[in-house]
């Protein structure tokens, strides 16, 4: 029975070599996809879970008095706090895009302990008015070496604003990111006291590390107690609901991405049931002889079922062989904008279900005819 | 089956009646027909064309459901079998054979014929070798590990003779077995078949429009529009 399923799927060998190829490349785009929409969480998995984030409860786009510092501060658990705001400049092309983040850096660089910073490139940025810190993989992608100046255009807030590299941070961890860029909240605030006053002194976040992790709840709704009424009122969170905040942002991107990948799985299906409903169509009549020598049904489903499993789960497994290289291929190009993007092995297990559901659901239709297929209707030459 | 004097009978056919319905309109094709056929016999079926031969011995076989009449074959009435019982007494009790052949493709000669015993509880050497014998039998035992595409046309009848004898049936269905071959392979094909019955008693009812093959059976039916009334007749 084994032999026999295993020689017909060989009996056209083009036909089911492309099926076999059509369902590698099915298999392939879903786990990539996958892969890529498990690298948009992965953003939010390494959020610690002792620091919160306080912002405009009104809308992130809002920002929040610098004067507010000392009283979140006050608040008794808090150890340290941090703040500043998204910067979003663009580095001499659009396409060059990495989270950049004007922020309070001593403070910062001692709540984000995974940035690793040798010491002596820390003092240096920390003197310096207009030092930054980037990622190694950040620095890498740019071919930035200490001391060299970058230069950024601001979009939010306008001017050119020339940034001197003096430390690259390491991420503690395989899966920090290391793709960030830093620099003083001071210098862009400076500039903004001189030129437009009306927006100086503003932050758009407050990040306040807790001593004790369990009551972070309690001091987080004491932060946005003490500004209930104010003229600024606050919502704090953890930084893995905040991180979350922004990544639902982007919420729409990655239905679509899942939408897609669905798409792409059901036009295999229907591919692969097609050409299984053709195989079994052409051979009608083998199907009576069988039934003829005392074959059932039942064994006829299995031998339909069986081909069309094997196609499938051989076009799976084909996939998820190339998924391999396809997403050392991405991490290299996209690595920059995904700071993790690794083959799960919760996909590789959910594409080949897939392939083996494929395989299924194919040859039900063909497998269901030959089971109720008259041995005199099979017999009979058409034509 | 029962023993008895005279040859039993082992095929009673009593007022079957068939009729094909093709959109609405309905094609009678087997009216009435009354039929004995004794164990050991070697039956041959005439007719024109579109009399309804193939129709027939499709019931005889097990392959088709009669509409009316009764069908016993060694005391079964098989038309009132259930559509599985019907496959499981087809595999015991019938070996049939085509006029296309229509081996496997994909499987050599020796496979084709161990394909009916991959129905039964026989153990992978002991299937082997009951289709080495077979195949042995029909005298193509050099031929086994050749693929149907690989043979002429009477080889893959005989390979076909085999696995129609493989499990041992007791009745030989044959529908124009030699309709698609040459004068010699026909009288080879034809030679297996009177060996088969003379020599292990099998009982064979063969549809031919080859004289020459019908003089080989030790009794000639005709079939005329479906109509075929034997039983007055005594047999
Ligand atoms: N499945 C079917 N559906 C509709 N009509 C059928 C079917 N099977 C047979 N017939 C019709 O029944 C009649 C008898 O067919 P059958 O195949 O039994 O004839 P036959 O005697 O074997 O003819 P031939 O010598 O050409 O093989 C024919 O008119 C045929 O068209
Ligand atoms: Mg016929």
């Amino acid at each position: 029975m084994f032999k026999l399923i295993l020689r017909n799927s060989l009996r056209h060998r083009l036909r089911t070599a492309l099926t076999i190829l059509g369902m590698a490349i099915a298999i392939l785009s879903f786990g990539l996809l996958r892969t890529v929409v498990d690298a948009w969480y992965a953003g939010v998995e390494g959020a610690a879970a002792d620091r919160l984030v306080t912002r405009n409860a009104i809308s992130l786009i809002f920002r929040l008095p610098l004067a507010y510092l000392n009283k979140i501060k006050a608040i008794p658990g808090i150890k340290r706090v941090a703040y500043g705001y998204w910067f979003g400049g663009v580095y001499i092309d659009e396409k060059n895009f990495f989270p950049q983040f004007a922020v309070e850096l001593q403070n910062y660089l001692d709540i984000y302990s995974e940035f690793v910073i040798a010491p002596e490139q820390r003092q240096a940025l920390l003197k310096e008015r207009n030092a930054c810190v980037a990622g190694r993989k950040l620095a890498q992608r740019f071919g930035w070496r200490l001391g060299d100046i970058i230069t950024l255009r601001g979009t939010v807030f306008p001017g050119n604003w020339e940034l001197v590299l003096r430390a690259i941070y390491q991420g503690a961890e395989e899966t920090t990111d290391e793709t960030r860029f830093f620099f003083h909240w001071d210098y862009v605030n400076e500039t903004l006291v001189k030129n437009t006053p009306a927006i100086a002194n503003q932050v758009g976040w407050f990040i306040s590390q807790v001593e004790d992790i369990d009551r972070a709840p309690l001091i987080a709704a004491q932060i946005d107690d003490t500004f209930r009424n104010s003229l600024a009122e606050t919502l704090t969170e953890s930084e893995k609901a905040f991180q979350m905040g922004f990544v639902s942002m982007t919420k729409a991107i990655v239905v679509a991405i899942q939408i897609v990948s669905y798409v792409v799985i059901a036009i295999i299906l229907i591919v692969l049931a097609n050409t299984m409903a053709m195989t079994a169509r052409e051979r009608q009549e083998e199907h009576a002889v069988l039934k003829t020598l005392g074959f059932q049904g039942r064994h006829l489903v299995v031998l339909i079922a069986g081909e069309s499993v094997a196609i499938a789960l051989m076009g799976g497994v084909v996939g998820l062989i190339a998924l391999f290289p396809a997403a050392h291929y991405f991490r290299t190009a996209l690595g920059n904008y995904f700071r993790v993007f690794n083959v799960s092995d919760q996909t590789l297990l959910i594409c080949l279900v897939i392939a083996l559901m494929v395989g299924l659901v194919s040859a039900i239709f063909p497998a269901w005819r030959a089971a109720r297929l008259s041995i005199a209707e099979g017999l009979r030459r058409i034509g | 089956m029962a023993t008895g004097e005279a040859p039993p009978i082992l095929v009673a056919i009593d007022n079957l009646t068939k009729s094909y319905r093709r959109g609405s309109q309905i094609i009678p094709v087997l009216q009435h027909v009354c039929l004995n056929i004794q164990a050991g016999e070697f039956l041959a079926l005439m007719g024109p064309s579109g009399s309804g031969k193939t129709t027939l011995l499709n019931l005889i076989a097990g392959i088709d459901h009669p509409d009316e009449g009764t069908l016993r074959i060694a005391g079964v009435d098989i038309s009132r079998l259930s559509e599985s019982e019907l496959a499981i007494w087809r595999h015991r009790n019938v070996g049939f054979i085509f006029q296309f052949y229509n081996l496997v493709p994909v499987l050599t000669a020796l496979e084709n014929v161990e394909l009916p015993l991959m129905l039964s509880e026989l153990p992978r050497r002991e299937r082997r070798a009951h289709a080495e014998l077979a195949l042995r039998l029909v005298g193509i035992a050099d031929r086994q590990d050749h693929y149907p595409r690989q043979l002429s046309g009477g080889q893959q009848q005989r390979v076909a003779i085999a696995r129609a004898i493989v499990t041992d049936p007791v009745i030989i269905a044959a529908d124009e077995p030699t309709g698609d071959l040459d004068k010699v392979s026909a009288q080879e094909v034809l030679d297996l078949l009177t060996r088969l019955n003379q020599e292990m008693g099998k009982t064979i009812i063969m549809v031919t429009h080859d004289p020459r093959a019908a003089e080989r059976a030790s009794r000639l039916q005709h079939l005329d529009k479906g109509v075929l009334n034997a039983c007055a007749a005594g047999g």
